[in-house]
């Protein structure tokens, strides 16, 4: 036991344990946030002017108008929801034999370095851009939406299903093989039972995502929801606009929650 | 120091897990409290610091009663109670010195507190409690970085830092090793007697319990069964507090757990 | 063996009555989907997608080789793309910790009328892509950086708000009791129980969010939310595909970089 005791502490620092290095990254944070923050030029008076606009948006939130354009609404909500579904059908069907050819375990070289390949560029490219250059190719509508959803479906579920296909129990995938099946019996008796819970919850997932970005894609001409709300917008119309979120919102909402559910009952 | 009048405690499940309880503890007394898990004991030391909200009678602390007072007083009132957990329940993330300073929480504001800038009578009195506890060398070090006896020296350190006048023990030894068991159960009855500070111990362990404790209490189904020295607790006494085999308190004592667990977890609620 | 035990000679896999509801559900699907197809298709030109092939060799052909020249004109918009992204993030993240916490069951003040407004702002939030937001802003406030933090501030605290109350509802209720034995204020029991506990999770979302929120603000110039989008856009106007592919590579490449940035970065923090 000692006699005298320190009256100080301070608590050491977790991270960056170094004191110079320390001041270098907060004195560098500092000045990334100054150059920032100039950089953002402000129109004052525009946004003032603007904040009357947005009282009226957010009236129009409050008190939404779904009757004087009901018929623009419900055209987009058909071809948002419709395209929600074939999108999401055929892209997970497509995305079955990638994401098998991108599993290692399973798949030749060659063809794993394809499939990978088509992963890669439909995660890297964003729905919107893919939309663009669709709609350039197979004209405005819905039937390009149609395709920059797919296109995105299957970068997102082959990519967890080859994962998925990847991580699986080798041993029973080895017991299986040691019967003497055949690839294609390899897949049904090992593969399948290990993934298809899953592979179920993710499609239920994705179904719900090309929901939200259907109503994205609309603004550059690819259909749906996203069109109508484009619309509303650029003719100041904010009590059409709020009804259009908020039908959204409720689609989502009520989309989440089902497919939460579905996915509880089905695991 | 502590007196329990007509403690009951009823749980929303309907379980009774204390039924008119009784009971003084005097300045410098160690207590244990023994009994089948499913007895109340858990309840019965957090029905005192109000972690679990009694149902009906008294608990004066000196000449409060602890179960009258509103939120803000309550909290003036806990900073007298020191608590030393089971599972240590110390903020795995935070330093050990962090931790022993926590059981300033209640005597500092909000700022001090924040910045970790408290005064230097409790920083001092931190390093002389980490001293004593013999973990002077571990103080910059997170807490999930030490053994299982270490963190209990830290959450003894951190009951003392409120600089108690009673403390609640609740079984310090559940989660150690019996050489470890020793030393901590040592320790704690070292630092009441230095103190002259009186303590309840809720303990498993008949034994350990027989060994260190200056008075035994016997709780069964929530109500005190037995009260006196350790020698007097013979084969019947304990027959009296465990029955023969008695797998059916055993099983109740599950919910009795669980019910606890849910109710603190409702409190939390209402105080956060 | 005579007789005692009596086995059916044809095994199956499921009950007639599960077979007979799976395929009930798959033939629903089906249904389900040829109907939404010849919904979708009604008014689709099939010409212009006979002729889609012509059209991806045209634009393909004007897009190579990309416009190397034009890529000094694009650091200024990446550079405000960036902005646009790490304030934006800054930004939802401080209006999220709040409604975080009121958001969580363990620490949220009023059960029946914050803790819903909580869960709809999430809820709201998450639903709308942050182009949407941007649509509205740049709409309301002008065209701009501003609009584009907002936006993307705007999106960002549904997903971090979500994952953060999730972290804090997961917190360790034994620790929380503790620092409330020692007779702390509530304030002091959510420093000391609380944030320790969810501070990894914090870091985690936020470097995350941050990641996904370079992806977005890319884009977000094409309604006039500035940043490099806007040059896509013009140069989309002009129909100028290389400089499109030019853009197209940078955005890959800080899209990359940003990912590799943010895994490092939760690496080290957690």
């Amino acid at each position: 036991m000692r006699a005298v005791y320190p009256t100080t502490w301070r608590r050491p620092p977790q991270i960056v344990r170094d004191r110079r290095w320390r001041i270098v990254l907060q004195l560098g944070i500092l000045l990334y946030l100054v150059l920032a923050v100039g950089s953002v030029e402000v129109d004052w008076a525009r946004v003032s002017a603007g904040l009357e606009r947005g009282q009226r948006f957010i009236l129009g939130f409050l008190q939404p108008d779904f009757s004087s354009r009901w018929r623009d609404i419900s055209q987009g909500l058909v071809e948002s929801l419709t395209m929600t579904l074939t999108s999401t059908v055929v892209g997970v069907a497509v995305s079955l034999p990638i994401g098998i050819g991108a599993a290692r375990n399973l798949a030749p070289r060659g063809i794993y370095v394809i499939c990978r390949g088509i992963i890669a560029v439909s995660r890297a490219l964003q729905e919107i851009i893919i939309a663009i250059f669709l709609v350039a190719m197979f004209g405005f509508g819905p039937f390009a939406g149609f395709l920059t959803l797919s296109f995105a479906t299957i970068g997102f579920i082959a990519k967890l299903l080859a994962d998925d296909i990847e991580e699986i129990d080798e041993a029973q995938a080895e017991a299986i093989r040691a019967t003497g099946a055949s690839w294609g019996q390899l897949i049904n008796y090992a593969i399948e039972p290990q993934v298809m819970p899953r592979l179920i919850g993710l499609s239920l997932y994705r179904l719900d995502i090309n929901f939200r970005e259907s109503a994205v894609i609309g603004i550059v001409g690819a259909g749906g929801i996203g069109a109508t709300l484009n619309t509303a917008i650029d003719r100041y119309e904010y009590d059409s606009a709020g009804a259009i979120l908020l039908i959204v919102i409720g689609i989502v909402m009520v989309a989440e929650y089902s497919s939460s559910s579905l996915r509880k009952h089905l695991q | 120091m502590l007196h329990l009048e007509g403690l009951s405690k009823t749980y929303r499940t309907g379980d009774t897990a204390l039924n008119d309880v009784t009971l003084s503890v005097p300045k410098g007394q160690i207590l244990g409290l023994i009994g089948p898990s499913g007895a109340g004991k858990s309840t019965l030391i957090r029905c005192i610091n109000r972690l679990v909200e009694p149902s009906a009678g008294k608990v004066m602390l000196g000449n409060v009663d602890l179960a009258r007072l509103g939120k803000s007083d309550l909290r003036r009132q806990r900073r007298r109670i020191g608590m030393i957990f089971q599972e240590y329940a110390l903020v795995e993330r935070l330093t050990v010195m962090e931790n022993v300073l926590s059981g300033r929480l209640g005597y500092v504001p909000f700022w001090r507190s924040f910045l970790r800038r408290f005064p230097p009578s409790d920083i001092e009195r931190a390093y002389r409690l980490l001293d004593r506890v013999g973990l002077m060398d571990h103080a910059d070090k997170r807490a999930d970085a030490l053994s299982g006896g270490q963190r209990q020296r830290v959450g003894i350190a951190r009951a003392l830092a409120q600089e108690p006048e009673l403390l609640l023990v609740d079984e310090p030894t559940a989660s150690l090793d019996p050489k470890t068991s020793r030393q901590i159960m040592r320790l704690l009855t070292e630092i009441c007697a230095e103190r002259n500070l009186p303590a309840i111990v809720n303990i498993h362990d008949v034994p350990l319990a027989q060994q260190f404790m200056q008075r035994i209490v016997g709780l069964r189904a929530g109500r005190v069964v037995f009260d006196g020295p350790p020698e007097q607790l013979t084969e019947a006494a304990l027959t009296q507090i465990y029955g023969a085999e008695d797998w059916n308190a055993m099983r109740q004592g599950e919910r009795e757990q669980a019910a606890a667990e849910a109710d603190a977890r409702a409190r939390m609620e209402a105080i956060v | 063996m005579n007789g005692i035990t009596h086995h059916s000679q044809v095994w199956t896999y499921r009950s007639p009555r599960q077979r007979l509801l799976l395929w009930g559900g798959w033939l629903a699907l089906v249904a389900l989907f040829v109907w939404c197809w010849q919904v979708m298709t009604r008014d689709t030109i099939w010409a212009f997608v006979n002729d889609a092939p012509t059209q991806a060799a045209d634009i393909g052909g004007r897009m190579f080789p990309p416009r190397l020249s034009y890529l000094p004109e694009l650091l200024l918009p990446l550079w405000d793309t960036l902005n646009i992204a790490t304030l934006g993030t800054i930004g939802g993240v401080l209006m999220a910790v709040p409604v975080a916490f009121l958001a969580a069951r363990n620490t949220t003040p009023s059960v029946h009328v914050l803790r819903p407004a909580a869960l709809f702002i999430i809820v709201a939030s998450r639903s709308i892509n942050s182009l949407i937001w941007a649509l509205l802003l740049v709409a309301i406030i002008g065209p701009g950086l501003l609009a584009g933090i907002v936006a993307i501030a705007l999106r960002s605290i549904g997903f971090v708000g979500k994952l953060l109350y999730e972290a804090i509802e997961e917190t360790d209720a034994s620790q929380i009791e503790a620092v409330t034995a020692t007779g702390a204020s509530a304030a002091q029991v959510i420093s000391y129980g609380i944030v320790p506990q969810i501070m990894p999770a914090f870091w985690g979302i936020s470097v995350f969010r941050w990641d996904i929120n370079i992806r977005e603000s890319a884009i977000l110039g094409l309604v006039g939310a500035g940043g490099i989008g806007l040059k896509l856009q013009a140069s989309l106007n002009v129909l100028a595909w290389p400089q499109v592919t030019m853009i197209l590579i940078v955005i890959l490449g800080t899209v990359v970089l940003s990912e590799w940035i943010s895994a490092r970065m939760r690496h080290a923090l957690i």
